[in-house]
Protein backbone atom coordinates (compact mmCIF):
# COMPACT_ATOMS: atom_id res chain seq x y z
CA UNK A 1 0.00 0.00 0.00
CA UNK A 2 2.91 2.14 0.35
CA UNK A 3 4.80 3.92 -2.17
CA UNK A 4 8.54 3.07 -2.76
CA UNK A 5 9.45 7.02 -3.54
CA UNK A 6 11.52 8.54 -0.95
CA UNK A 7 10.71 9.94 2.53
CA UNK A 8 11.24 13.63 1.50
CA UNK A 9 7.31 13.31 -0.39
CA UNK A 10 5.12 15.90 0.79
CA UNK A 11 2.09 14.72 3.32
CA UNK A 12 -0.83 16.16 2.40
CA UNK A 13 -3.43 16.22 3.78
CA UNK A 14 -7.25 15.79 2.58
CA UNK A 15 -8.54 19.17 0.94
CA UNK A 16 -5.77 20.42 2.67
CA UNK A 17 -2.49 22.44 1.20
CA UNK A 18 -0.70 20.86 4.91
CA UNK A 19 2.96 19.57 4.18
CA UNK A 20 5.66 19.03 6.45
CA UNK A 21 8.87 20.65 5.83
CA UNK A 22 12.37 20.90 8.02
CA UNK A 23 13.17 24.72 8.16
CA UNK A 24 15.77 27.32 9.05
CA UNK A 25 14.69 30.09 11.30
CA UNK A 26 15.63 33.30 10.55
CA UNK A 27 15.53 34.97 13.68
CA UNK A 28 13.30 35.73 16.78
CA UNK A 29 12.02 39.30 17.13
CA UNK A 30 10.99 40.42 20.79
CA UNK A 31 7.48 42.17 20.61
CA UNK A 32 7.09 43.30 23.91
CA UNK A 33 6.98 40.34 26.88
CA UNK A 34 6.23 37.75 23.22
CA UNK A 35 8.62 36.59 20.72
CA UNK A 36 7.82 36.59 16.45
CA UNK A 37 9.50 34.08 15.07
CA UNK A 38 10.79 34.14 11.81
CA UNK A 39 11.29 31.00 9.93
CA UNK A 40 11.84 30.82 6.00
CA UNK A 41 8.86 29.53 4.16
CA UNK A 42 10.09 26.86 1.84
CA UNK A 43 7.65 25.70 -0.02
CA UNK A 44 4.50 25.90 2.26
CA UNK A 45 1.30 27.07 1.73
CA UNK A 46 0.52 30.34 4.39
CA UNK A 47 -2.86 29.46 4.17
CA UNK A 48 -5.87 30.82 5.16
CA UNK A 49 -5.38 33.85 8.42
CA UNK A 50 -6.31 31.35 11.35
CA UNK A 51 -5.43 28.47 10.55
CA UNK A 52 -2.17 26.91 12.07
CA UNK A 53 0.92 25.08 12.04
CA UNK A 54 2.21 22.38 14.27
CA UNK A 55 6.11 23.43 14.86
CA UNK A 56 8.82 21.12 16.56
CA UNK A 57 11.86 21.78 17.86
CA UNK A 58 14.38 19.88 20.36
CA UNK A 59 14.08 18.55 23.27
CA UNK A 60 10.05 18.57 22.55
CA UNK A 61 8.01 15.18 21.75
CA UNK A 62 5.49 16.88 20.52
CA UNK A 63 5.13 19.60 18.47
CA UNK A 64 2.91 23.13 19.53
CA UNK A 65 0.26 24.71 17.50
CA UNK A 66 0.80 28.27 16.44
CA UNK A 67 -1.52 30.44 14.29
CA UNK A 68 0.50 32.13 11.70
CA UNK A 69 1.04 35.47 12.43
CA UNK A 70 2.23 37.21 9.50
CA UNK A 71 2.91 35.86 5.65
CA UNK A 72 5.71 38.47 4.37
CA UNK A 73 7.55 36.77 1.08
CA UNK A 74 9.52 33.68 1.70
CA UNK A 75 8.69 33.78 5.51
CA UNK A 76 6.65 32.59 7.97
CA UNK A 77 6.03 34.50 10.94
CA UNK A 78 4.59 33.06 14.43
CA UNK A 79 3.87 35.42 17.38
CA UNK A 80 4.63 33.38 20.90
CA UNK A 81 3.74 33.65 24.34
CA UNK A 82 6.49 31.78 26.12
CA UNK A 83 4.57 30.80 28.71
CA UNK A 84 5.89 27.16 28.90
CA UNK A 85 8.51 24.30 28.27
CA UNK A 86 7.34 24.44 24.19
CA UNK A 87 6.25 28.16 24.04
CA UNK A 88 10.08 28.94 25.03
CA UNK A 89 12.08 26.61 23.24
CA UNK A 90 10.52 28.37 20.18
CA UNK A 91 10.92 31.97 21.40
CA UNK A 92 15.06 30.53 22.24
CA UNK A 93 15.34 29.53 18.75
CA UNK A 94 18.57 31.34 17.23
CA UNK A 95 18.98 32.43 13.69
CA UNK A 96 20.42 29.23 11.62
CA UNK A 97 18.58 26.90 13.83
CA UNK A 98 16.08 24.18 12.49
CA UNK A 99 12.42 23.63 13.24
CA UNK A 100 9.86 21.18 11.70
CA UNK A 101 6.62 22.79 9.95
CA UNK A 102 3.88 21.15 9.23
CA UNK A 103 0.48 22.93 7.65
CA UNK A 104 -1.55 25.33 7.06
CA UNK A 105 -4.03 23.32 9.62
CA UNK A 106 -7.16 23.30 10.24
CA UNK A 107 -10.25 25.94 9.00
CA UNK A 108 -9.32 29.99 8.98
CA UNK A 109 -11.80 32.64 9.51
CA UNK A 110 -14.41 33.45 6.78
CA UNK A 111 -12.79 36.36 4.36
CA UNK A 112 -16.02 36.73 2.74
CA UNK A 113 -17.65 37.65 6.52
CA UNK A 114 -20.15 40.53 6.30
CA UNK A 115 -18.74 43.67 7.51
CA UNK A 116 -15.81 42.09 9.74
CA UNK A 117 -14.29 43.42 13.09
CA UNK A 118 -10.87 41.47 14.56
CA UNK A 119 -11.10 41.67 18.30
CA UNK A 120 -8.28 40.36 19.77
CA UNK A 121 -7.08 39.83 23.38
CA UNK A 122 -3.62 39.18 24.89
CA UNK A 123 -1.48 36.61 22.73
CA UNK A 124 -4.53 35.90 20.82
CA UNK A 125 -3.47 38.85 18.79
CA UNK A 126 -1.73 36.39 17.00
CA UNK A 127 -3.62 35.27 14.28
CA UNK A 128 -4.66 38.99 13.30
CA UNK A 129 -2.12 40.95 11.84
CA UNK A 130 -2.33 38.33 9.00
CA UNK A 131 -6.42 38.24 9.09
CA UNK A 132 -5.69 42.38 9.10
CA UNK A 133 -4.13 42.48 5.89
CA UNK A 134 -6.33 39.82 4.55
CA UNK A 135 -9.34 42.03 4.60
CA UNK A 136 -6.95 45.01 3.72
CA UNK A 137 -7.56 46.91 7.44
CA UNK A 138 -11.15 45.60 8.63
CA UNK A 139 -11.51 47.63 11.80
CA UNK A 140 -9.87 45.85 14.98
CA UNK A 141 -10.22 46.09 18.70
CA UNK A 142 -7.40 44.55 21.19
CA UNK A 143 -7.39 44.07 24.65
CA UNK A 144 -4.39 43.88 26.47
CA UNK A 145 -3.39 43.15 30.38
CA UNK A 146 -0.77 45.91 30.51
CA UNK A 147 1.26 48.53 28.69
CA UNK A 148 4.33 46.36 28.30
CA UNK A 149 2.10 43.38 26.36
CA UNK A 150 -0.05 46.56 24.50
CA UNK A 151 3.46 46.62 22.45
CA UNK A 152 2.12 44.21 20.08
CA UNK A 153 -1.07 46.14 19.60
CA UNK A 154 1.40 47.72 16.85
CA UNK A 155 1.30 44.84 14.51
CA UNK A 156 -1.97 46.04 13.27
CA UNK A 157 -1.55 49.51 13.47
CA UNK A 158 -4.94 50.67 12.79
CA UNK A 159 -6.29 49.11 15.74
CA UNK A 160 -8.38 50.57 18.85
CA UNK A 161 -6.29 49.11 22.18
CA UNK A 162 -7.79 49.20 25.96
CA UNK A 163 -6.01 48.43 28.70
CA UNK A 164 -7.15 46.05 31.49
CA UNK A 165 -9.55 47.20 33.58
CA UNK A 166 -11.25 47.69 30.45
CA UNK A 167 -12.40 45.00 28.21
CA UNK A 168 -12.42 44.94 24.45
CA UNK A 169 -15.74 43.53 24.58
CA UNK A 170 -16.74 47.38 25.80
CA UNK A 171 -15.29 48.85 22.29
CA UNK A 172 -17.12 45.72 20.72
CA UNK A 173 -20.11 46.35 21.77
CA UNK A 174 -20.69 50.45 21.02
CA UNK A 175 -19.26 48.99 18.06
CA UNK A 176 -22.17 46.49 17.24
CA UNK A 177 -24.67 49.20 18.38
CA UNK A 178 -23.74 51.27 15.33
CA UNK A 179 -23.24 48.47 12.89
CA UNK A 180 -25.40 45.20 14.40
CA UNK A 181 -24.70 43.02 11.02
CA UNK A 182 -20.77 43.63 11.65
CA UNK A 183 -19.27 39.94 12.06
CA UNK A 184 -16.97 39.80 15.10
CA UNK A 185 -13.57 37.48 13.97
CA UNK A 186 -11.78 36.94 17.26
CA UNK A 187 -8.66 35.72 19.33
CA UNK A 188 -8.23 35.43 22.50
CA UNK A 189 -8.61 33.92 25.78
CA UNK A 190 -11.26 31.85 27.02
CA UNK A 191 -13.53 34.56 29.32
CA UNK A 192 -12.92 37.31 26.07
CA UNK A 193 -14.29 34.71 23.76
CA UNK A 194 -17.39 33.74 26.06
CA UNK A 195 -18.22 37.18 26.06
CA UNK A 196 -17.58 37.74 22.26
CA UNK A 197 -20.36 34.64 21.67
CA UNK A 198 -22.93 36.36 23.86
CA UNK A 199 -22.63 39.72 22.16
CA UNK A 200 -22.83 38.07 18.92
CA UNK A 201 -23.11 34.24 18.28
CA UNK A 202 -22.87 34.60 14.45
CA UNK A 203 -19.16 35.89 15.34
CA UNK A 204 -16.63 33.48 14.56
CA UNK A 205 -13.72 32.52 17.35
CA UNK A 206 -10.67 31.03 16.74
CA UNK A 207 -10.12 28.68 19.95
CA UNK A 208 -7.45 26.53 21.51
CA UNK A 209 -7.36 23.22 23.14
CA UNK A 210 -3.69 20.97 24.18
CA UNK A 211 -3.16 19.46 20.52
CA UNK A 212 -0.65 16.32 20.22
CA UNK A 213 -0.58 16.22 16.29
CA UNK A 214 -2.98 18.83 14.82
CA UNK A 215 -4.13 16.58 12.13
CA UNK A 216 -7.48 14.46 13.41
CA UNK A 217 -4.94 11.49 14.54
CA UNK A 218 -5.20 12.03 18.59
CA UNK A 219 -8.64 12.93 19.68
CA UNK A 220 -6.84 14.90 22.16
CA UNK A 221 -8.24 18.35 21.56
CA UNK A 222 -11.44 17.67 22.19
CA UNK A 223 -14.30 21.08 22.57
CA UNK A 224 -17.54 21.13 23.13
CA UNK A 225 -19.37 22.22 19.46
CA UNK A 226 -22.91 21.28 18.51
CA UNK A 227 -23.25 20.33 22.15
CA UNK A 228 -20.55 16.80 21.50
CA UNK A 229 -16.49 16.29 21.74
CA UNK A 230 -15.69 16.98 18.06
CA UNK A 231 -11.56 17.76 17.32
CA UNK A 232 -10.98 21.22 17.56
CA UNK A 233 -8.25 20.59 14.91
CA UNK A 234 -10.55 18.92 12.48
CA UNK A 235 -13.70 21.28 13.28
CA UNK A 236 -12.31 24.81 13.89
CA UNK A 237 -9.85 26.65 15.54
CA UNK A 238 -12.35 28.97 14.24
CA UNK A 239 -15.47 27.84 14.98
CA UNK A 240 -19.18 30.27 14.64
CA UNK A 241 -19.71 31.24 18.29
CA UNK A 242 -22.99 29.71 18.48
CA UNK A 243 -22.08 26.14 18.03
CA UNK A 244 -18.96 26.58 20.41
CA UNK A 245 -19.27 25.71 24.13
CA UNK A 246 -16.46 28.01 25.92
CA UNK A 247 -15.64 27.30 29.64
CA UNK A 248 -16.06 30.98 31.06
CA UNK A 249 -14.21 31.17 34.00
CA UNK A 250 -14.18 35.02 34.32
CA UNK A 251 -13.85 36.10 37.47
CA UNK A 252 -10.80 33.48 38.27
CA UNK A 253 -7.61 33.30 37.77
CA UNK A 254 -7.02 31.00 34.59
CA UNK A 255 -5.03 27.79 35.34
CA UNK A 256 -1.58 27.72 33.77
CA UNK A 257 -1.79 24.36 32.52
CA UNK A 258 -4.29 25.39 29.72
CA UNK A 259 -1.76 27.61 28.63
CA UNK A 260 -4.50 30.71 27.64
CA UNK A 261 -3.77 34.09 27.15
CA UNK A 262 -4.48 37.13 28.98
CA UNK B 1 8.69 -8.31 4.59
CA UNK B 2 8.55 -6.63 8.03
CA UNK B 3 4.72 -4.65 7.52
CA UNK B 4 4.47 -1.09 9.09
CA UNK B 5 1.50 -0.54 10.78
CA UNK B 6 -0.28 2.45 12.70
CA UNK B 7 -0.86 1.96 16.67
CA UNK B 8 -4.36 1.89 17.06
CA UNK B 9 -6.10 5.42 18.07
CA UNK B 10 -2.82 7.09 16.95
CA UNK B 11 -4.22 8.11 12.93
CA UNK B 12 -7.73 8.40 11.51
CA UNK B 13 -7.30 7.65 8.29
CA UNK B 14 -10.27 9.21 6.83
CA UNK B 15 -8.98 12.64 8.04
CA UNK B 16 -5.27 12.18 7.11
CA UNK B 17 -5.59 9.69 3.95
CA UNK B 18 -1.95 10.46 2.83
CA UNK B 19 -0.70 9.65 6.18
CA UNK B 20 -2.28 6.32 6.11
CA UNK B 21 -0.55 5.71 2.78
CA UNK B 22 2.54 5.45 4.03
CA UNK B 23 1.43 2.08 5.95
CA UNK B 24 1.12 -1.35 4.68
CA UNK B 25 -1.99 -1.77 7.34
CA UNK B 26 -4.51 0.67 8.95
CA UNK B 27 -5.77 -0.16 12.15
CA UNK B 28 -8.88 1.98 13.48
CA UNK B 29 -9.22 3.48 16.53
CA UNK B 30 -10.82 0.98 19.21
CA UNK B 31 -14.26 0.50 18.75
CA UNK B 32 -16.80 -0.43 21.46
CA UNK B 33 -20.37 -1.76 21.31
CA UNK B 34 -22.00 1.72 22.15
CA UNK B 35 -20.47 5.36 21.33
CA UNK B 36 -18.46 6.59 23.86
CA UNK B 37 -17.86 10.17 23.37
CA UNK B 38 -14.86 10.04 25.76
CA UNK B 39 -13.44 11.89 28.49
CA UNK B 40 -13.41 15.31 29.37
CA UNK B 41 -10.56 17.68 28.54
CA UNK B 42 -7.78 17.99 28.73
CA UNK B 43 -6.87 14.68 27.35
CA UNK B 44 -3.39 14.66 26.72
CA UNK B 45 -0.14 15.86 28.40
CA UNK B 46 3.56 15.97 28.11
CA UNK B 47 7.10 14.80 29.96
CA UNK B 48 10.08 14.81 28.67
CA UNK B 49 9.62 11.04 28.10
CA UNK B 50 6.35 10.69 27.07
CA UNK B 51 2.84 11.80 27.06
CA UNK B 52 -0.26 10.79 28.76
CA UNK B 53 -3.58 10.53 27.24
CA UNK B 54 -6.34 10.03 28.57
CA UNK B 55 -8.93 10.06 25.52
CA UNK B 56 -11.54 7.58 26.48
CA UNK B 57 -11.95 5.25 23.58
CA UNK B 58 -14.07 7.59 21.92
CA UNK B 59 -15.59 6.44 19.29
CA UNK B 60 -18.74 6.12 17.13
CA UNK B 61 -20.00 2.38 18.33
CA UNK B 62 -20.06 -0.39 16.21
CA UNK B 63 -23.19 -0.09 14.36
CA UNK B 64 -22.04 3.04 13.35
CA UNK B 65 -18.75 2.45 12.81
CA UNK B 66 -20.16 -0.29 10.35
CA UNK B 67 -22.67 1.75 8.66
CA UNK B 68 -20.66 4.90 8.36
CA UNK B 69 -16.74 4.60 8.15
CA UNK B 70 -16.57 1.17 7.30
CA UNK B 71 -17.73 1.79 3.75
CA UNK B 72 -15.19 4.51 3.25
CA UNK B 73 -12.37 2.97 4.32
CA UNK B 74 -13.10 -0.20 2.20
CA UNK B 75 -12.51 1.90 -0.45
CA UNK B 76 -9.49 3.43 0.52
CA UNK B 77 -7.42 1.64 2.16
CA UNK B 78 -5.87 -1.90 1.06
CA UNK B 79 -5.40 -3.99 4.39
CA UNK B 80 -7.74 -2.80 6.87
CA UNK B 81 -7.71 -4.31 10.68
CA UNK B 82 -10.51 -2.61 12.85
CA UNK B 83 -9.31 -2.92 17.14
CA UNK B 84 -12.36 -3.40 18.73
CA UNK B 85 -12.90 -2.88 22.87
CA UNK B 86 -15.16 -3.27 25.64
CA UNK B 87 -15.91 -4.30 29.15
CA UNK B 88 -16.98 -7.49 28.97
CA UNK B 89 -16.26 -10.84 26.70
CA UNK B 90 -19.69 -10.67 25.27
CA UNK B 91 -18.91 -6.72 24.29
CA UNK B 92 -15.97 -8.04 22.74
CA UNK B 93 -18.20 -10.82 20.67
CA UNK B 94 -20.79 -8.38 19.35
CA UNK B 95 -18.18 -6.06 17.89
CA UNK B 96 -16.55 -8.92 16.27
CA UNK B 97 -19.80 -10.89 14.91
CA UNK B 98 -21.28 -7.10 13.87
CA UNK B 99 -17.24 -7.08 11.24
CA UNK B 100 -17.47 -10.35 10.48
CA UNK B 101 -19.31 -10.38 7.00
CA UNK B 102 -16.94 -7.27 6.49
CA UNK B 103 -14.50 -8.81 3.38
CA UNK B 104 -12.49 -5.52 3.65
CA UNK B 105 -11.63 -6.18 7.24
CA UNK B 106 -8.50 -8.49 7.21
CA UNK B 107 -7.97 -8.52 10.89
CA UNK B 108 -9.63 -8.19 14.27
CA UNK B 109 -7.25 -6.54 17.03
CA UNK B 110 -8.71 -7.28 20.19
CA UNK B 111 -7.26 -4.52 22.77
CA UNK B 112 -7.64 -6.75 25.70
CA UNK B 113 -5.24 -3.99 27.83
CA UNK B 114 -6.77 -3.94 30.86
CA UNK B 115 -4.02 -4.88 33.61
CA UNK B 116 -6.80 -4.19 36.26
CA UNK B 117 -8.61 -7.69 36.38
CA UNK B 118 -7.93 -10.55 38.95
CA UNK B 119 -7.66 -13.10 36.75
CA UNK B 120 -5.80 -11.42 33.35
CA UNK B 121 -5.09 -15.16 31.91
CA UNK B 122 -8.55 -16.50 32.14
CA UNK B 123 -9.91 -13.03 30.88
CA UNK B 124 -7.78 -12.96 27.67
CA UNK B 125 -8.73 -15.96 27.59
CA UNK B 126 -12.60 -15.31 27.73
CA UNK B 127 -12.37 -12.50 25.17
CA UNK B 128 -10.19 -14.56 22.81
CA UNK B 129 -12.66 -17.83 22.83
CA UNK B 130 -15.81 -15.62 22.76
CA UNK B 131 -14.41 -13.89 19.56
CA UNK B 132 -13.43 -16.85 18.02
CA UNK B 133 -16.92 -18.09 18.34
CA UNK B 134 -18.48 -15.53 15.92
CA UNK B 135 -15.57 -14.46 13.66
CA UNK B 136 -13.01 -16.83 11.24
CA UNK B 137 -10.87 -13.54 10.95
CA UNK B 138 -7.05 -13.70 12.32
CA UNK B 139 -7.61 -12.16 15.89
CA UNK B 140 -4.60 -10.10 17.65
CA UNK B 141 -4.73 -10.03 21.62
CA UNK B 142 -3.30 -6.31 22.00
CA UNK B 143 -2.16 -6.95 25.93
CA UNK B 144 -0.88 -4.41 28.64
CA UNK B 145 2.91 -4.11 29.61
CA UNK B 146 1.37 -3.56 33.23
CA UNK B 147 0.88 -7.48 33.12
CA UNK B 148 2.53 -9.20 35.73
CA UNK B 149 3.30 -12.44 33.57
CA UNK B 150 2.59 -11.56 30.29
CA UNK B 151 3.77 -14.11 28.56
CA UNK B 152 1.47 -16.65 30.47
CA UNK B 153 -1.82 -14.18 29.04
CA UNK B 154 0.18 -14.53 25.97
CA UNK B 155 -0.06 -18.28 26.01
CA UNK B 156 -3.53 -18.40 26.99
CA UNK B 157 -4.31 -16.11 24.22
CA UNK B 158 -2.95 -17.90 21.59
CA UNK B 159 -4.98 -21.76 23.11
CA UNK B 160 -8.09 -19.76 22.90
CA UNK B 161 -7.56 -18.88 19.28
CA UNK B 162 -5.86 -15.88 19.02
CA UNK B 163 -3.65 -15.42 15.49
CA UNK B 164 -1.61 -12.79 16.76
CA UNK B 165 -0.06 -10.22 19.92
CA UNK B 166 -0.33 -6.41 19.52
CA UNK B 167 2.69 -5.71 22.33
CA UNK B 168 2.13 -3.11 23.89
CA UNK B 169 -0.49 -0.63 24.81
CA UNK B 170 0.05 2.12 27.07
CA UNK B 171 1.44 2.20 30.97
CA UNK B 172 -0.69 4.04 33.98
CA UNK B 173 0.80 7.85 34.18
CA UNK B 174 0.62 10.49 35.94
CA UNK B 175 1.52 14.12 34.82
CA UNK B 176 1.29 17.40 37.50
CA UNK B 177 1.37 20.49 36.07
CA UNK B 178 4.65 22.21 38.05
CA UNK B 179 3.07 25.33 38.74
CA UNK B 180 -0.21 24.24 40.62
CA UNK B 181 1.38 20.75 41.78
CA UNK B 182 -2.64 19.35 40.43
CA UNK B 183 -2.82 16.95 37.69
CA UNK B 184 -2.97 18.09 33.86
CA UNK B 185 -5.03 15.53 32.53
CA UNK B 186 -9.12 15.92 33.70
CA UNK B 187 -8.95 12.53 34.94
CA UNK B 188 -5.83 12.78 36.97
CA UNK B 189 -3.84 9.90 35.31
CA UNK B 190 -3.66 8.44 31.89
CA UNK B 191 -2.03 5.98 29.22
CA UNK B 192 1.68 6.52 28.78
CA UNK B 193 3.27 6.26 25.34
CA UNK B 194 6.46 7.21 23.48
CA UNK B 195 10.13 7.05 24.64
CA UNK B 196 9.23 5.47 28.26
CA UNK B 197 7.92 2.99 27.24
CA UNK B 198 10.52 1.40 24.40
CA UNK B 199 12.79 -0.63 26.57
CA UNK B 200 8.90 -1.92 28.46
CA UNK B 201 7.57 -3.23 24.77
CA UNK B 202 11.15 -4.41 24.17
CA UNK B 203 10.98 -6.35 27.05
CA UNK B 204 7.16 -7.73 26.37
CA UNK B 205 8.17 -8.25 23.15
CA UNK B 206 10.90 -10.89 24.19
CA UNK B 207 9.23 -12.37 26.97
CA UNK B 208 6.01 -13.32 24.32
CA UNK B 209 8.51 -14.18 21.59
CA UNK B 210 9.93 -17.39 23.54
CA UNK B 211 6.71 -18.21 25.61
CA UNK B 212 4.35 -18.63 22.12
CA UNK B 213 4.89 -18.90 18.22
CA UNK B 214 2.14 -16.10 17.15
CA UNK B 215 3.62 -13.80 15.11
CA UNK B 216 4.14 -10.45 16.95
CA UNK B 217 3.12 -6.87 16.03
CA UNK B 218 5.64 -4.51 18.70
CA UNK B 219 5.13 -1.10 19.21
CA UNK B 220 5.90 1.45 21.90
CA UNK B 221 8.22 4.51 21.63
CA UNK B 222 9.24 3.57 17.89
CA UNK B 223 10.92 7.16 16.66
CA UNK B 224 13.75 5.63 14.35
CA UNK B 225 14.26 2.56 12.02
CA UNK B 226 16.67 1.39 14.85
CA UNK B 227 14.21 1.26 17.53
CA UNK B 228 12.15 -1.00 14.99
CA UNK B 229 15.27 -2.82 14.32
CA UNK B 230 15.68 -3.63 17.99
CA UNK B 231 11.67 -4.70 18.13
CA UNK B 232 12.38 -7.10 14.96
CA UNK B 233 15.34 -8.32 16.77
CA UNK B 234 13.83 -9.25 19.98
CA UNK B 235 10.74 -11.16 18.15
CA UNK B 236 8.84 -8.79 16.64
CA UNK B 237 7.54 -9.38 13.01
CA UNK B 238 5.95 -6.47 12.35
CA UNK B 239 5.80 -2.55 13.82
CA UNK B 240 3.68 0.13 14.46
CA UNK B 241 3.81 3.44 15.10
CA UNK B 242 1.93 5.66 17.25
CA UNK B 243 3.13 8.69 19.26
CA UNK B 244 5.72 9.61 16.47
CA UNK B 245 2.96 10.42 14.56
CA UNK B 246 2.02 13.31 15.68
CA UNK B 247 5.10 14.97 15.79
CA UNK B 248 6.07 13.41 12.27
CA UNK B 249 3.22 12.25 9.68
CA UNK B 250 6.27 11.74 7.90
CA UNK B 251 7.10 8.86 9.95
CA UNK B 252 6.17 5.71 7.72
CA UNK B 253 8.20 6.44 4.86
CA UNK B 254 10.85 7.96 6.82
CA UNK B 255 10.97 4.89 9.30
CA UNK B 256 10.62 2.17 6.39
CA UNK B 257 13.44 3.67 4.65
CA UNK B 258 15.32 4.10 8.21
CA UNK B 259 14.65 0.54 9.04
CA UNK B 260 16.39 -0.90 5.58
CA UNK B 261 19.06 1.13 5.95
CA UNK B 262 19.72 0.29 9.80
CA UNK B 263 19.61 -3.46 8.73
CA UNK B 264 22.36 -2.68 5.85
CA UNK B 265 24.68 -1.33 8.26
CA UNK B 266 24.88 -4.67 9.95
CA UNK B 267 25.21 -6.15 7.01
CA UNK B 268 21.51 -7.93 6.47
CA UNK B 269 19.91 -8.07 3.44
CA UNK B 270 16.54 -6.52 5.35
CA UNK B 271 15.10 -5.75 8.43
CA UNK B 272 13.52 -9.46 8.68
CA UNK B 273 16.90 -10.98 8.32
CA UNK B 274 17.23 -9.67 12.22
CA UNK B 275 14.14 -11.43 13.46
CA UNK B 276 14.70 -12.88 16.51
CA UNK B 277 18.35 -12.20 17.07
CA UNK B 278 18.36 -11.01 20.58
CA UNK B 279 16.61 -14.28 21.80
CA UNK B 280 19.86 -15.97 20.54
CA UNK B 281 17.83 -19.15 19.37
CA UNK B 282 18.17 -21.84 17.48
CA UNK B 283 15.65 -20.92 15.33
CA UNK B 284 17.28 -17.55 14.04
CA UNK B 285 20.56 -18.16 13.94
CA UNK B 286 19.65 -21.48 11.44
CA UNK B 287 16.94 -19.01 10.00
CA UNK B 288 19.00 -16.04 9.70
CA UNK B 289 22.24 -17.67 8.03
CA UNK B 290 20.31 -19.82 5.28
CA UNK B 291 19.28 -16.46 3.84
CA UNK B 292 21.11 -14.90 0.87
CA UNK B 293 23.05 -11.72 1.82
CA UNK B 294 23.97 -12.31 5.48
CA UNK B 295 27.66 -12.84 6.59
CA UNK B 296 28.05 -15.11 8.85
CA UNK B 297 30.93 -14.20 10.46
CA UNK B 298 28.73 -11.25 11.12
CA UNK B 299 26.06 -13.46 13.24
CA UNK B 300 27.42 -13.01 16.94
CA UNK B 301 28.35 -8.91 16.54
CA UNK B 302 24.57 -8.49 15.27
CA UNK B 303 22.98 -10.15 17.93
CA UNK B 304 24.63 -7.53 20.50
CA UNK B 305 23.95 -4.98 18.37
CA UNK B 306 20.45 -5.62 17.84
CA UNK B 307 19.99 -6.20 21.45
CA UNK B 308 22.11 -3.15 22.69
CA UNK B 309 20.15 -1.02 20.25
C1 LIG C 1 -4.86 26.37 16.94
C2 LIG C 1 -3.97 26.99 17.99
C3 LIG C 1 -3.21 28.11 17.67
C4 LIG C 1 -2.37 28.67 18.63
N1 LIG C 1 -1.64 29.76 18.29
C5 LIG C 1 -0.80 30.30 19.19
C6 LIG C 1 0.02 31.41 18.84
O1 LIG C 1 -0.01 31.90 17.71
N2 LIG C 1 0.86 31.91 19.77
C7 LIG C 1 0.95 31.36 21.04
O2 LIG C 1 1.76 31.84 21.83
N3 LIG C 1 0.18 30.33 21.40
C8 LIG C 1 -0.68 29.77 20.51
N4 LIG C 1 -1.44 28.69 20.88
C9 LIG C 1 -1.30 28.14 22.23
C10 LIG C 1 -0.03 27.33 22.32
O3 LIG C 1 -0.04 26.28 21.37
C11 LIG C 1 0.11 26.74 23.74
O4 LIG C 1 0.25 27.80 24.62
C12 LIG C 1 1.30 25.86 23.82
O5 LIG C 1 1.11 24.68 23.10
C13 LIG C 1 1.62 25.52 25.25
O6 LIG C 1 2.82 24.76 25.23
P1 LIG C 1 3.92 24.92 26.37
O7 LIG C 1 4.80 23.73 26.32
O8 LIG C 1 4.59 26.21 26.27
O9 LIG C 1 3.05 24.93 27.65
P2 LIG C 1 2.69 23.74 28.64
O10 LIG C 1 1.53 24.18 29.41
O11 LIG C 1 3.92 23.37 29.37
O12 LIG C 1 2.22 22.57 27.67
C14 LIG C 1 2.10 21.24 28.10
C15 LIG C 1 1.33 20.46 27.09
O13 LIG C 1 0.00 20.88 26.96
C16 LIG C 1 -0.30 21.31 25.66
N5 LIG C 1 -1.08 22.53 25.81
C17 LIG C 1 -1.38 23.08 26.97
N6 LIG C 1 -2.18 24.11 26.79
C18 LIG C 1 -2.40 24.25 25.51
C19 LIG C 1 -3.18 25.13 24.75
N7 LIG C 1 -3.92 26.09 25.27
N8 LIG C 1 -3.15 24.99 23.42
C20 LIG C 1 -2.44 24.03 22.88
N9 LIG C 1 -1.71 23.14 23.57
C21 LIG C 1 -1.69 23.26 24.87
C22 LIG C 1 1.01 21.48 24.97
O14 LIG C 1 0.94 21.14 23.59
C23 LIG C 1 1.88 20.49 25.69
O15 LIG C 1 1.75 19.22 25.15
C24 LIG C 1 -2.30 28.11 19.94
C25 LIG C 1 -3.05 26.99 20.25
C26 LIG C 1 -3.89 26.43 19.30
C27 LIG C 1 -4.70 25.23 19.64
C1 LIG D 1 -3.72 9.37 21.86
C2 LIG D 1 -3.63 7.88 21.92
C3 LIG D 1 -4.79 7.13 21.72
C4 LIG D 1 -4.75 5.73 21.79
N1 LIG D 1 -5.89 5.01 21.58
C5 LIG D 1 -5.84 3.65 21.58
C6 LIG D 1 -6.99 2.87 21.30
O1 LIG D 1 -8.07 3.39 20.99
N2 LIG D 1 -6.87 1.50 21.32
C7 LIG D 1 -5.68 0.89 21.60
O2 LIG D 1 -5.62 -0.35 21.59
N3 LIG D 1 -4.57 1.61 21.88
C8 LIG D 1 -4.62 2.96 21.87
N4 LIG D 1 -3.48 3.68 22.13
C9 LIG D 1 -2.22 2.98 22.41
C10 LIG D 1 -1.39 2.84 21.14
O3 LIG D 1 -2.07 2.07 20.17
C11 LIG D 1 -0.02 2.19 21.44
O4 LIG D 1 -0.25 0.90 21.96
C12 LIG D 1 0.81 2.97 22.44
O5 LIG D 1 0.64 4.35 22.24
C13 LIG D 1 2.29 2.63 22.35
O6 LIG D 1 2.88 3.02 21.14
P1 LIG D 1 3.67 4.43 20.95
O7 LIG D 1 4.60 4.57 22.10
O8 LIG D 1 4.36 4.29 19.63
O9 LIG D 1 2.62 5.49 20.95
C14 LIG D 1 -3.51 5.08 22.06
C15 LIG D 1 -2.36 5.84 22.25
C16 LIG D 1 -2.39 7.23 22.18
C17 LIG D 1 -1.13 8.00 22.39
S1 LIG E 1 -4.74 17.60 17.87
FE1 LIG E 1 -4.77 15.49 17.50
S2 LIG E 1 -6.85 15.21 16.93
FE2 LIG E 1 -6.73 17.32 17.14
Amino acid sequence: MHRHDDRRRPTRLRGMNAQLAHLRVRGNEAIGPYSLLHVERGQLDPGVPGQFFMLRTEPLLLPRPMSLCMARAGELGFLIDPTGKGTEALARLDPGDRITVFGPLGHGFPLDATDPVIVGGGIGIAPLPYLSESLRGAPALLGFRSDAHAVAGALLPNAEIVIDPVRVTEPLAEHLVSRPEATPLACGPEPMLAAVGRLASHAWLAHEAPMACGYGACFGCAVRIDGELKRLCVEGPTVLAGRLYVPDHDSSPLPSAVGVPA
Amino acid sequence: MTRILNASGCLDALAAPEVADGLDVFVTKTVTPLPRTGNDPIRIAESDVGMLNSIGLANPGIERFVAEYLPELAERIPSLWVSVGGFSAEDFALCCAALDGYACVDAIELNVSCPNVTAPADEASAIVAAARGVTSKPLYAKLSPALPDIASVAQAAEQAGARGLSLTNTLRGLILDPATLEPILATATGGLSGPALRPVALAAVYACAQATSLPIVGMGGVETGEHALALIAAGASDVALGTVLFGDPAAPHRIRTELEEAAQRRGVASAAGVFRMALGDELSASEVSSKPGIRGDLLPELTKVAVGS
